[in-house]
């Protein structure tokens, strides 16, 4: 999948997760914050990671604000974010790369 | 199931992480995940997508998933419907309904996307916010135009703006279009739900209402805070004494069917197969509320 533009997804409340995405040059950028990076930083950086694949994302500047998010939350920004930046609003393809 | 409990059906924005990530915690008997009024026009695709990776993967404990779609009308609706139903959802509910074309378009667009995602047809359920003088006229036609169809709900916000009026401690300026979508509801053989109570810090309030519109023969009530949901089930809890009543009811029609005998007295009241489903209801509900101890 092709980034078109800068995007942001979720917010800053506790339980959820930021992401800022943007087109990269170099494959996945990839930078994280997180209050519980000892504990879960390696596992939500391989959520972001597979998700972006799975997504067909092979260039990115990607940056993660975490906020104790499930997985199912992170994974769920990301995807928002990658379609805001590449302007898919319809016919996602659900149960497939979701 | 097109049968079940539903005395609190408790509304959540699908946008927000907080909230969808535990919500069974408070056990109403149904969740309804909004994609329309309580979500930002710019968040729309992200309510979406939120509602589809939650339902994917967080286990609600046996608690109906409904998911409150966009209007028709609007750009949302279809791929509201689309990621639902690949969710898994297990109800759609309609927004401000005012006639069965309205169900029947949007129920052609969930078969479409079962067929899409693998989802057995007819799995998905149905279920419509009347909120229009329209829609509650409408009632019985938009109750009975869809085996989808497992309720329909009055939804007083656009209903007072559409009648020109407010909301009263009293209900009377409800009364019509609860007393049009209740007998509508049981004319068509599907469960009926009462509006929200938007005055969380008027317990009394609520209670009132929740006992008038249970007077009235509700199924349920849409509400919108979990502390709602215990007074809720407190109030639609039956009695020790309604509890036996069933109890001897079913007993008692069942040893007269083995007998051939279909009309018969029990403590003085003629009894006969059509008080079964009541009764029947009054045990589901005491088990729901915790307070069974019988073993039927």
């Amino acid at each position: 999948m092709i980034l078109k533009k800068s995007a942001i997804a979720g917010t800053l409340e506790s339980s959820d997760a930021q992401i800022a995405i943007e087109p990269g040059s170099n494959g996945i950028e990839l930078t994280l914050s997180s209050n519980v990076m000892g504990q879960y930083g390696k596992q939500i950086k391989t959520v972001v990671l597979e998700t972006l694949k799975r997504l067909d994302v092979e260039n990115a500047k990607i940056s993660v604000v975490d906020k104790g998010a499930l997985d199912c939350t992170i994974k769920a920004r990301v995807e928002c974010a990658v379609f805001r930046a590449a302007e898919i609003v319809e016919n996602l393809p659900w149960g497939r790369k979701m | 199931m097109k049968n079940r409990l539903r005395r609190t059906m408790m509304f959540l924005n699908a946008q927000r992480a907080s909230l969808i990530k535990d919500a069974y915690v408070y056990k109403p008997d149904s969740i309804i995940f909004d994609l329309e009024d309580a979500v930002a026009e710019n968040q729309k695709d992200s309510a979406r997508i939120s509602l589809y990776n939650a339902l994917k993967t967080i286990d609600y404990r046996g608690i109906e998933r409904v998911v409150r779609i966009n209007g028709w009308d609007t750009p949302h609706a279809k791929e509201d419907v689309r990621a639902a139903v690949a969710a898994g959802a297990d109800t759609l509910r309609l927004p401000k309904t005012e006639t069965p074309e309205d169900i029947l378009v949007v129920e052609k667009e969930i078969e479409k996307a079962e067929k899409e995602f693998n989802v057995p047809v007819g799995k998905t359920l149905m279920m419509a916010a009347v909120e229009t003088p329209l829609g509650v006229i409408n009632a019985y036609n938009i109750a009975k135009c869809s085996e989808r169809l497992m309720g329909i709900a009055i939804g007083a916000g656009d209903y007072m703006r559409t009648m020109h009026t407010t909301r009263s401690a009293e209900g009377i300026e409800m009364l019509g279009a609860r007393a049009q979508l209740v007998i509508a509801a049981r004319a068509a053989g599907i469960m009926c739900f009462d509006t929200v109570y938007t005055d969380l810090d008027n317990m009394e309030g609520f209670t009132k209402e929740v006992k008038l519109i249970k007077q009235m023969g509700f199924d349920g009530k849409s509400i919108i805070s979990p502390k709602q949901i215990p007074i809720v089930h407190q109030v639609f809890a039956p009695t020790p004494e309604e509890i036996e009543k069933a109890e001897k009811y079913i007993r008692a029609l069942k040893a007269n069917s083995e007998d051939g005998i279909g009309v018969f007295t029990v403590d003085g009241q003629m009894v006969d197969v059509a008080m079964l489903e009541g009764a029947k209801r009054t045990i589901t509900l005491a088990k729901a509320s915790g307070i069974y101890e019988g073993d039927l």
